[in-house]
Formats: C-alpha cells, structure tokens, sequence
C-alpha cells in the first residue's frame, strides 16, 4: 500500500486546492441491512441507526450526553404526583407526504403501538401508560398508572417514532414520517438513500442534500471501500483489528467512541450447573477480562464489572470483584463437582464473540473446565438461545440503554434469573423521580448483579468510526441505537 | 520422464509429506496449538515460530499442522463412508439390472441435485455444526459419484466372455460380483477415490470457512482462511499459509489421482504398444 499514497495524497492535494463547493452527498457505510423500514414494528437496531430522527421524528429527542431534548413536542409540563405529563406540540409541521401533523397523530400512533397484540418491539416503553389523549390540536396529555423516570428519555426511541394513519400501513417499505430527511429509495442487499425534506422546519440548518447507506457486512469489504473512497463514513466499524491502519492515515479520522452495549459472558441461570452462585462466580474469577479485550478488541474496549456503562452518570467500577484467579477457579469448579466437566458455548456470528469465545476457552481450560464452542447462525440463536433457553453459555452485547432492567424480566427471559429482591429494587428504580437518588439505587442494582455473578462481564462494546477528514457533526459515542444526521456536514 | 510419471511422482510426493506431517503432528508439533499469548500475536518467523504467530499469538506452524491431520480425517471419512455406500448400490444395480437398476439410479440423480454446502447448512441448523455433520454431508455427495461409477463399470465387465461363461456354469449373480466384477473394477475405483480426496479436502475447507465444519480449539485451513480475511491488510500470510495448504492438498491428491488413472487405464496401455 505505501507506495500508492503519495500519488493518492498529490491527487487530494489538488483537488483541495481548487476551488470547491462543500459537497453535499454523503456515502455512510453499515453493517446491517434491515429487513422492513419500521422502527415501531422491528427492533432492528439498523432501522433506528438509519431512520430514527431521520426520517421520523419522536415527541422527545436526546443529545450526544443522553440528555433528553425536544423535538414534535415543544415544551411539556410534569403534574406534581409525576403522573401527568402534558406536551405542547410543535404547529406547522408536515409529514414527507404533505399531510399536517397535529395531536391526533400522536394519540394514534400511541394508541396502535400500545394496544393488545401490537408488535412494538419495547413492550416496556407502553406498560406504564394509562391513556393519551388530546385536548387541543396541539396539546398531548399522557397518564401514567405509575411514576417512570425513562418515561421522556424513552419516547425519544424510534420505538415511539410519530407515524401518520394514511402511510402507517406502507412504512416497512416507503417510510413516511416529519423529520429532516424523507426515504427516496431502497435496493435491497445494496444500499437505502434518504434526500433533505425541503419542507422541515429547520431545513435551513441541514448540511446534506444526500445521504446514501450502503450495506457492507463484510469488515474486510468495508476496509476496501474506505480505503477507495468509495464511502465517506462508517459509524460502527467492525474491525477493531485495522484502526491502526486508518489512524496513520491522513485522509481519515478515527473516532473512538462508547456504546450503551455490555458485552456479558451469558450464563444460563435456569439450569445446572449455572444455577449455584459458586459456580457462576468461579467463571468470573477464571476469565481474565485484559486478555479478552487485548486479543479480541485489540485493547480497544473498557472493562465491565456489572452491566452498567462506564460512561454512564450512576457507573461504579465493580471489575476487581472477582480478580482473575485460575487456581482459585479450578478449587471452586471442583468443589462443585465440576472438575473436568464440559460446557457448551454457544456463540453469534459477530466477530466481538467469536473472537472472546475462544479466548474464554482457552482460560476455562486451564481451569480444569472442558468448553465446546458452537458457532451459530444469527437466526439460530434468536431462536434456541434466546427465545428457547436452550444453552449454557454465550456471549453477547446488550446495547439498549438502561438495560440493567434485563435482570427484572423473570425467569422467562433468557438469563434464566429472578429475584424478588431485585425486582423490588428496579421498581424503586424505575418509579424515583430524583436523579440523585435513582443513581444510588442504580449502584445498588450494579453492586447486586455483580456480587450474584449474573453473568460474567466482560467489556462495554466500544463504537469505532472512520470518517473521511474534514466532516463534522457525527456523535463519538452513542446513548442511543439512532444517529442523527441533520447537524452532519462537509467542512 | 513420461507424463503421466510425472504426475504421479509429483501427486505421490505431496500426499506422503502430507500424510507424514499429518501423524506427525498426532505426536509432536512445535508448541501446543491451543496456547494463546495475546502478547506475541502477529510475530514475524523465527526460530521459536518458522511462520510465525496469528492474531492470537499461536505459533502458525503448529495451528497448520494440526489442522492437516483434521482435513484428511475429514477426506478419508466421507471418501469411505460415501464410496462404500456408493459402491455397494452400483454393484447391486449393475447385478440386478431392471427397476432395481432404473430406481437406484434416479435416486443416484436426486442426491447430484442436491448441493454439499446446502445439505451441510441443513444438518447445521438441525443438530448444531460439528465435524460429523460435516463428514456426513461431504459423504453424501459421494455417493451418486461412486454409485454411476461403479454401476458404468461393473456394466462393462458384465458384458464380457469370461463372465458370461462364469454364469452359463451358474455362479450366482453375487458370486460373480465378488470373484470377477469387483476385482476388474477396483482400480477404477481407487482412481475415483483419490480424485474425490481432493474434492472432500475442498469441501472441508469451504464448510469450516463458513463455519460449518471442525469446531475451536481444533484448527483447521479453511476457518484459518476466515479468520485471516479481515486481517489481510496487517498480516497477509496469515491467509497465505492455509491458501497453500489447501492448494497443495488439492493439487497432490488430484495428480496422484490423474497419475494413476494413466498408469491403470488398459486404453493408454494399449497405446502406448
């Protein structure tokens, strides 16, 4: 490669020297391509990367902090009890279809995401709601049965994105809603482009004419076509392994940023031998979290002590818990009757898994545990380890926000786990008003999971990007799965 | 040297190193190729490491040796099962004849119809990926090859004198199969088998590349291959090395497949008088 940059970088060279207008079509690479284009019926997060605050746009919105911002909802007020809250929308606005947005639109698409049998893929998000209703055209009054302090900072998700009822049925391929950007075209297996809506109120303030998602799963593919220019971006990138490469390389900035995602050694707590506390906890001391995150993220990545990001206002850092102790491990795996037994791990096909699964192996072993990695289709997994709890052991990242609520979700969900101790506890959590007091009880909730070795916990999914050089208003790290593109520009 | 020579030297010499490091690394390789020492990843060669290490600091040589014993375990495994099974329905629809024949061989259609990879995905996705499923899915395309080409053969040495006057003496039909066809008919066999080497070794490099075949710790080429894609623009040879294995594989097996079939073909023998 070395002696094909310097007539690369000549070429930059002149044509920065000529006198161009700041280009205004950008070409964003990304991992995964959905399979429908509706964030309120599929829980894809590349809907969300793509389109959330895009193409459609939520009462509320969040800042680059997680901090929760307006958005269709101008201002709102919070009853005294915390279970009122009355939103003053936005006048003016229309949808890409020319249609008017007012309150109705709002109580429909709340009304449809939080009726019986609706597929809205956050469940959550709807529970605590008792009714919505308009009292004014532009005036949206929501009643709560229960405090919930995520309420405004969840209906900023795409999951409680603002649809209209003329175009709500052809979203998952034409998707129409009020924001900055509207759908222009999709080709399957290739790319979805998105134009600037001239008719956005702050259009104005919009640095793209274009934008152009191209779908490239492949790290090595997406290396090539960086290094081609062939895109102007990828937020994500999935190859840890090549930023040195891109970092020495002036034509790119490389950004590193944080996730909301846990990585977590998933073990399955319905069933032996993950049911004994000493067990799980013999895991945590014999993985050694410097050398996963050195051989599988290339030093790229924070360690986890629970499952809270290290980012977050309520983080405390829990990773010398269980300090890495083989000889320790091997005595309490053998105390509980497992030396030399064998554990199956079964691993999704990303390369931040299957590179730790196999490094886990490694140091299981040599703490007298046989491990049988399985790698398995995306599909597979969904399904037999997920949907069914048929597994041991596997490893992925959750990369919602506020997800130490995982640990409520009964023994149905896939971690097998339930406590009434912590249900009681994320009640509290959920329902305290004061932030003060929330995050001490977030650190109670961290403290717990750690110290019952839910899992073992690795490290916080880093957010890797290249970006050409000279383009702003890209987020480095991501409170949220949506990246909005309005303040996105070529200097 | 006649070419035909040459191929089988040739085709004969790869194998046997192949083979002889293959048991060789049963007992002895350089360093435990499961031991990682994320440290000493990507070394340059040395004395300590002749091709040095991978992303997660295995010594290469040891990793590559370890996986050939992998694939001709692999090869050999559904060579054997798929040609026994083969063989055994060609020789029984060559000595029956009729509907037997005719049913055999539509059933010999329906397996060419059916590609290796997507039965292998099948048997992934019922019973998990493994070694065996992988065996069993390369075997399964082995047997149609083995039963058309059994059934074309033993057909031909049907129709000749001496087993003609071995059934007017009236040998059963087994019996000549036995004593006459299956004897004539061998080196041909032998012949297929090696070339199907090459084609099983292929297979097993493509199924564990996509991740269907031997599972970690246990190395082998083609998911080395895989791992190596997204490294190719910091260390090359990490793709390059079990590329070369592979193709060497392929290729050893493939001449001493050609190589033989020049030496047992009675066409070119004739020929060559």
């Amino acid at each position: 490669m070395r002696p094909l940059s310097l007539p690369l970088t000549a070429l930059v060279l002149i044509s920065t020297a000529l006198p161009v207008a700041a280009q205004t079509s950008m070409r964003i690479g990304l991992q995964q391509e959905p399979t429908v284009l509706d964030p309120t019926s599929d829980a894809t997060a590349a809907i969300d990367v793509m389109l959330t605050q895009n193409v459609y746009e939520s009462l509320t919105t969040v800042d680059e902090s997680g901090a929760v911002m307006p958005q269709l909802a101008e201002s709102w007020t919070i009853s005294e009890d915390g279970l009122t809250y009355t939103f003053s929308l936005v006048q003016g606005v229309t949808f890409h279809d020319g249609s008017a947005f007012d309150a109705q639109d709002v109580v429909f698409s709340f009304d449809r995401a939080r009726a019986e049998g609706s597929v809205n893929p956050t469940s959550g998000i709807w529970a605590p709601i008792e009714s919505v209703s308009a009292p004014g055209p532009y005036t949206i009054e929501i009643t709560l049965s229960e405090p919930d302090a995520f309420f405004l900072f969840n209906l900023a998700q795409g999951d409680a994105s603002i649809v209209a009822p003329e175009t709500v049925d052809t979203n998952i391929t034409d998707p129409v809603g009020t924001g900055p950007f509207q759908f222009d075209s999709w080709t399957r297996g290739d790319r979805l482009t998105l134009t600037a809506f001239d008719g956005h109120r702050d259009a104005a303030d919009v640095g793209l004419e274009r934008v152009e998602f191209r779908f490239i799963s492949d790290p090595a593919a997406a290396t090539a076509a960086l290094l081609a220019e062939e895109l102007d971006a990828f937020p994500g990138f999935p190859a840890p392994e090549l930023i040195d490469q891109f970092e020495a390389d002036p034509r790119f900035d490389v950004v590193l940023g944080s996730t909301e995602g846990e990585v977590i050694l998933a073990l399955n707590n319905s069933k032996p031998p993950f049911d004994q506390l000493e067990v799980r906890r013999a895991v945590s001391h014999a993985i050694d979290r410097g050398e996963i995150i050195d051989g599988a993220m290339y030093g790229r990545a924070t360690p986890i002590g629970s499952f809270y990001p290290p980012h977050g206002p309520a983080y405390v850092d829990l990773t010398s818990a269980y300090p890495h102790d083989t000889a320790r491990a091997t005595e309490m795996f053998a105390q509980a009757g497992l030396a030399e037994a064998e554990i199956t791990l079964r691993l999704p096909p990303f390369p931040y898994a299957t590179r730790s699964g196999e490094i886990i192996q490694a140091q299981m072993a040599e703490a007298g545990i046989n491990v049988a990695i399985e790698n398995v289709e995306w599909g597979f997994w969904i399904d037999e380890v997920f949907r069914k709890k048929n597994y041991d052991m596997t490893i992925i990242a959750h990369t919602s926000p506020n997800d130490l609520a995982n640990f409520a979700r009964g023994p149905e969900y896939f971690y097998g786990f339930q406590s009434d101790a912590y249900d009681a506890l994320w009640q509290q959590i959920r329902t305290e008003a004061d932030p003060e007091v929330r995050n001490t009880l977030l650190q109670d909730a961290q403290r717990y999971v750690t110290e019952n070795a839910v899992h073992g916990f690795l490290f916080q999914l880093p957010r890797l990007s290249i970006n050409k050089a000279g383009i702003t208003g890209f987020w480095n790290s991501s409170p949220v799965l949506f990246q909005p593109l309005a303040g996105v520009r070529f200097e | 040297m006649r070419r035909a020579a040459v191929n089988l030297w040739i085709g004969a010499t790869l194998v046997g190193l192949l083979t002889i490091i293959a048991l060789l690394s049963l007992v002895w390789t350089p360093h435990d190729h499961t031991l990682l020492s994320i440290s000493n990843r990507f070394q340059d060669p040395s004395v300590t490491h002749p091709l040095g290490t991978d992303q997660l600091g295995r010594d290469v040589v040891s990793l590559l040796m370890t996986a050939s014993i992998n694939s001709l375990t692999v090869a050999f495994a559904a060579v054997g099962i798929g040609g026994l099974i083969g063989t055994g329905m060609g020789l029984v629809a060559s000595a029956r004849g009729g509907w037997t024949e005719a049913a055999l061989m539509r059933i010999c259609d329906l397996g060419f119809a059916f590609p290796a990879i997507l039965f292998a995905i099948m048997l992934a996705a019922a019973f998990g990926p493994s070694l065996g499923n992988a065996i069993l899915a390369i075997a399964f395309i082995n047997i149609p090859i083995f039963a058309r080409v059994t059934r074309g053969a033993a057909n031909q040495i049907w129709a000749r004198e001496f087993v003609m006057a071995a059934r007017a003496t009236g040998r059963s039909g087994w019996g000549i199969t036995w004593q006459h066809i299956l004897p004539n008919i061998a080196p041909i066999l032998i012949v297929q088998a090696t070339i199907e080497f090459a084609v099983a070794i292929l297979a097993e490099a493509a199924l564990s590349y996509l991740g269907l075949g031997a599972q970690p710790p246990m190395p082998s080429w083609g998911r080395m291959l895989s791992e190596a894609q997204t490294l190719m623009y910091i260390a090359p040879e990490l793709a390059i090395y079990p590329g070369l294995c592979i193709v060497l594989a392929v290729l050893g097996f493939g001449l001493l497949g050609d190589g033989l079939r020049d030496l047992t073909d009675p066409r070119l023998v004739r020929s060559r008088k």
